[in-house]
């Protein structure tokens, strides 16, 4: 039990990450699969924040009253991180309506279909 | 001039021959006008260069270092001397033929022909003179390549086939097992010069010798040692003057002098004498000769026998190196020189026969001497240099192989030698006999003569150098005792 | 935590420390920043000429800067330079030293060929008004990879890799095929995990050390070498490394990424995102977790050998069969990653010597083989083998340069793929691994397969009619392209230069070499 109490926060990392890479293995749909991704990159901005925080510690600004500081650093590598993912998940959304334009669907299956046998390997090979 | 600068010349006059060739493609006559001019002055050029080595010298030329300890570089040295005089004199004899056959068949592409022509002297010239391995191997693979257009010169479906079979032995066996064998000989010896005596040294464990030495022979897939024969008679569908050239000088000959260059400046003579590890050899070069001599016995096809008649006396120059003896050494020299002068009047002749008859197979011969009295007179001085008659060439370097082996009690090498023998005349013979002693059937003859002036003229001139050879066979001999005595 | 730790930096060489003044001082961060600021100009000019200026300004630019590092670090220096004068590990570090020093140059050096190749096959393969937007992709991608190279900090490796990996999506994206989307959306799929692996093995490490700046890093590991998030670490990195450069079986992005992109695209990426990739984990081997922790602790070396040894196999057999010769030679791509990383595996100094030169090697081969393709995609509008027949007629120069750098993939003596089999064929038997030697030059007898399918088709097939209609590849595309085929040749004779460089950099990467 102790085991797992003490290292909440990544149990809760590693959940959020294979919840999220399973998406984006099992689902056909590409938006969804994108979710899973922006999921899936969530797990690593707990990973980051969580060991920054020390219980009762405070912002890093040198005062007589506060003796214990949290790690700001942390939170400004994932401010850059989420602003990576937002990036990924927009340009991806924006690849998804143009196969939408291209092929009439953004089910995975049914573009392979339209493409055989031209992406048959990588239909075998599914993501 | 400088010897060092006419070693750079012997190989940059053929390549720049390339370009001036390609750019006169409109103009026949200039074009194989200046085949002939670079022909003839590389074959100057290199005749430059003997009056040195006789004396000893071994010019010697370092062009700039490719990687860290491995430079391009070229040195003189008897072997290669004798190898690089018989190249540059037969390219000359055989542009004439050459201008003859092309012109006589109305062959397509005569300006490529001629370019990759010239541009396989250049590799020839390179390996000749190589100084080391990595140059050998530089110039053994540009010579697969350059010679690759000609062997598919028909562009017909046969032709890219035996491309494919000549490429992919050729190129398949010098990178897998030659070049290995060149890295690890680096790796071993520290260098891959070639220094008389040999670099591998006492080092080496013997049973690595052995492997190695598998490794060269048959990575210098051009050798044509069994098994690795099957591109030579694949090749023959190409036009007969890049057969002659080709796959009786500079293709062939290459190969064979490679392995006889290695046995002597890589494992050295007399270092590798006692090693148990390397008897193998001689085995596989005897099987080499008596099986390919059946193989030609049987063959109706003229060029195929000739092909098989090849690779059955190229394996007599592996062999000869295989005794390790300085005798045999000295045959194997000459032999290459032999061999290349009778087996191109021999490809000449099956190519005028050709021009002027039509025929290509043994048993349409008949009678055909009375018709074409100077091929088929060519054709005999040249079979009997194969089978080592005199007064052709062939029979002094047999000579100086027998003696090797007698002289260290290797009787199998003798029997061996002796055998092949008989078959050689078993399959030259009969078709002496049918062209000048069997009548002419009354309707297979069309009315024809000679072939163009030009091919007879080559070929009467390749014969008459197959004789020469034996009575005067000075400047080879001196060279190859100049091999065995360093 | 990092910030709160007194660092005492245990520098092999004291790094030259740079004030802010003069240009020249600036250097090693201006290559990256010249096309940054490129990229959002083009999107205000909104003009696809001046876009393509301005990129072949920043590429130009940058590879003279990168030139005048290489020059200044070839003596076996480091130099080091502060962003904003915030002092290493504090502030972000970009660290120069011979290994990516190298590696700059070449990125810069194909960006800059491949940039006025792009002018007429741009003009062609993607649509007037969107010229502006793929000039600013391709800077970003530049700024990005040159980014990854220079950069000492974790954490901005990756924010540069994810740089080049979106506008490399979006570059994929804009290829003339609808199928062109479906392999970006993939790519972008397969580098977002590959990335976020990366950042996840970067954080764990972060974790663990305190520090983002990986010469600071590689110091401070040394304390908790053994434990259980530093392994993790080496596999998460590991793994999202191997996604990012396409090692055999993590390839699968690869082929129709580099088979639907517009031709500059594929040339450019193929001679370099991969190659930077290997870089990264160079980097992360050698410098950050160190060669006993990675090789001698794990059996990395033989992970490394069997999935390099696999690709070198599998995907060259693979490529044989393929009828779309960019994706044929894409396949090939996935072969020759292997040999890069079959040279890593022997963890010597030659291995490692191999596997650097054939790094640059390779990129020089296959960017001329793809900037050759794009003339034919260019003029016939596809590069199949039903389509191509006796195209050496119509297009002599295009082919015959094809042949010469298919001779390099093959490896015969005077190409650049000579001097890297070479050297890898040494590593492997002085390793003592025959076996292995024979191994390399069998896969290379593939290459040979695959080369003669394009010489036979387009040597010695009767052209069809839509073929003999066409004209040579128009000059500013054949002029980069031979400008690559010439390189091949001539590194490929006097390789001193790029040996040099590359063992200097294997001895930078493994000091106290065995």
């Amino acid at each position: 039990m102790t085991a797992i109490a003490n290292h909440f926060s990544y149990w809760a990392t590693l959940f959020i990450a294979i919840a999220g890479l399973y998406i984006v293995i099992a689902r056909g749909n590409l938006v969804k699969k994108l979710v899973g991704l922006a999921i899936f990159q969530t797990s690593v901005y707990l990973l980051y924040i969580a060991p920054g925080k020390l219980i009762g510690g405070t912002a890093p600004i040198i005062a007589d009253k506060f003796a214990v500081y949290s790690n700001p650093l942390p939170h400004v590598l994932i401010l850059t991180a989420i602003v990576v993912g937002v990036a990924t998940l927009a340009l991806g959304l924006a690849i998804v309506v143009r196969i939408k334009e291209a092929y009439g669907t953004i089910e995975e299956d049914e573009i392979l279909a339209q493409e055989q046998p031209a992406l048959q390997q990588t239909a075998d090979n599914k993501m | 001039m400088t010897p060092e600068a006419t070693i750079l010349l012997a190989i940059a006059v053929p390549a720049v021959g390339m370009g001036l060739i390609a750019a006169a493609h409109r103009m026949p006559d200039l074009r194989e006008a200046i085949t002939l001019a670079t022909a003839g002055l590389l074959s100057v050029l290199v005749a430059s260069l003997t009056p040195l080595v006789l004396d000893g010298a071994r010019p010697g030329v370092t062009v700039f270092e490719m990687m860290p300890g491995l430079a391009l570089r070229f040195e003189v040295e008897p072997l290669g001397m004798l190898f690089g005089l018989v190249a540059s004199g037969l390219w000359i004899v055989n542009s004439l033929y050459s201008i003859g056959y092309m012109r006589g068949n109305e062959e397509k592409h005569q300006t490529r022909f001629y370019v990759c022509f010239a541009g396989a002297l250049a590799a020839t010239m390179g390996i000749a003179f190589a100084g080391n391995l990595l140059t050998l191997f530089l110039f053994y693979e540009a010579l697969t390549l350059i010679t690759y257009p000609l062997v598919t010169h028909h562009v017909t479906p046969g032709a890219v086939r035996a491309g494919r079979l000549y490429l992919g032995l050729l190129v398949g066996t010098s990178i897998v097992f030659l070049l290995v064998a060149i890295i690890w000989t680096w790796q071993l010896a520290g260098t891959i010069d070639f220094t008389p005596g040999g670099i591998l040294g006492g080092e080496v464990p013997n049973a690595t010798v052995g492997v190695l030495l598998a490794l060269y022979v048959f990575g210098v897939g051009k050798a044509a040692v069994m098994p690795v024969h099957r591109w030579l008679p694949a090749a023959m569908v190409a036009p007969t003057p890049v057969s002659a050239l080709l796959h009786a000088v500079a293709v062939v000959k290459a190969g064979v002098f490679s392995v006889l260059k290695i046995v002597i400046y890589v494992f050295g003579v007399e270092a590798t004498a006692g090693v148990k590890s390397v008897d193998w050899l001689p085995f596989m070069a005897g099987f080499t000769i008596i099986a390919a001599s059946i193989v030609a016995l049987r063959a109706d096809n003229l060029k195929r026998r000739l092909a098989y008649s090849t690779v059955s006396q190229l394996s007599y120059v592996v062999l000869a190196a295989a005794l390790l003896t300085p005798l045999s050494v000295i045959g194997a020299a000459l032999h290459i020189a032999a061999h290349a002068l009778g087996k191109i009047t021999l490809f000449f002749a099956a190519g005028a026969i050709y021009t002027a008859a039509h025929k290509t197979e043994v048993s349409q011969l008949d009678g055909i001497g009375r018709r074409m009295p100077w091929t088929m007179g060519a054709f005999t001085v040249g079979a009997l240099s194969m089978i080592g008659l005199p007064p052709a060439a062939g029979f002094v370097s047999k000579w100086y192989i027998l003696q090797g082996a007698m002289a260290t009690g290797q009787w199998n090498a003798v029997a061996v030698v002796v055998a092949s023998t008989l078959l050689n005349a078993g399959y030259f013979l009969p078709i002496v006999y049918r062209a000048f002693f069997v009548a002419p059937p009354d309707d297979g003859h069309r009315a024809h003569g000679e072939a163009p002036f030009t091919m007879v003229a080559a070929l009467t001139l390749t014969a008459a150098g197959t004789v020469a050879l034996f009575f005067f066979p000075d400047v080879p001999l001196a060279l190859a005792r100049q091999l065995a005595g360093g | 935590m990092r910030s709160w730790r007194r660092s005492n930096l245990p520098f092999s060489k004291p790094p030259i420390t740079r004030c802010n003044i003069l240009i020249s001082q600036n250097y090693p961060i201006l290559h990256v920043v010249v096309p940054l600021i490129a990229a959002p100009l083009m999107v205000l000019l909104r003009h696809g000429g001046f876009a393509w200026l301005l990129a072949a300004v920043a590429s130009w630019s940058s590879l003279a800067v990168s030139a005048a590092l290489l020059a200044e670090v070839a003596g076996g220096g480091v130099i080091s330079y502060a962003i904003g004068s915030w002092a290493p590990p504090w502030g972000i570090e970009y660290r120069i030293d011979s290994v990516n020093a190298f590696l700059l140059v070449l990125v810069s050096l194909i960006a800059s060929v491949v940039v006025i190749y792009c002018r007429e096959s741009v003009e062609a393969e993607v649509a007037p008004e969107q010229h502006y937007l793929f000039y600013t992709m391709y800077v970003l991608c530049l700024a990005g990879l040159l980014g990854i190279a220079a950069t000492g900090d974790g954490f901005n490796l990756f924010v540069f890799l994810e740089i080049s990996s979106l506008s490399s999506y979006v570059l994929i994206a804009l290829g003339r095929d609808r199928r062109a989307l479906v392999a970006s959306y993939q790519y972008l799929i397969m580098g977002t995990i590959g990335a976020t692996f990366i950042v996840i093995g970067v954080g764990l490490l972060f974790l663990m050390t305190g520090t983002l700046n990986l010469a600071d890093m590689a110091a401070r590991l040394r304390e908790v070498t053994d434990t259980r998030p530093i392994l993790a670490a080496l596999a998460f990195l590991t793994v999202g490394i191997s996604l990012k450069l396409a090692l055999f079986p993590l390839h699968l992005w690869l082929p129709n990424a580099y088979a639907y992109a517009p031709s500059a695209v594929t040339a450019f990426l193929a001679a370099t995102a991969t190659k930077v990739s290997l870089y990264v984990l160079l980097r992360f081997y050698y410098s950050v977790f160190g060669e006993s922790a990675v090789f001698i602790a794990h059996p990395t070396s033989d992970i490394l050998l069997v999935l390099s040894l696999a690709a070198m196999f599998i995907a060259s057999t693979v490529a044989i069969f393929q009828d779309n010769i960019k994706r044929l030679f894409a396949y090939s791509s996935v072969a020759q990653i292997g040999y890069i990383t079959l040279g890593v595996s022997f963890d010597s100094l030659t291995g490692l010597t191999a596997a650097i030169v054939h790094l640059f090697n390779h990129a020089l081969t296959k960017g001329a083989i793809f900037l050759l393709l794009g003339g034919i995609a260019l003029r016939l509008g596809a590069v199949r083998f039903q389509d191509i027949g006796g195209i050496a007629r119509v297009m002599p120069l295009t082919s015959f340069g094809i042949v010469l750098a298919g001779l390099s993939l093959i490896g015969v003596p005077g190409t650049v793929g000579f001097v890297s089999k070479w050297y890898l064929v040494l590593a492997a038997i002085e390793s003592g691994a025959w076996w292995l030697a024979l191994l390399i030059v069998l896969s290379s007898l593939l290459a040979v397969i695959y080369v003669w399918r394009f010489v036979e088709a387009a040597y010695f097939q009767v052209p069809s009619a839509s073929v003999s209609r066409l004209r040579e590849a128009p000059l500013s595309m054949l002029v980069p392209a031979w400008l690559m085929v010439a390189a091949c040749l001539y590194f490929g004779l006097d390789a001193s230069l790029t040996l040099s460089g590359a063992s200097q950099a294997a001895a930078e990467l493994l000091p106290g070499s065995r």
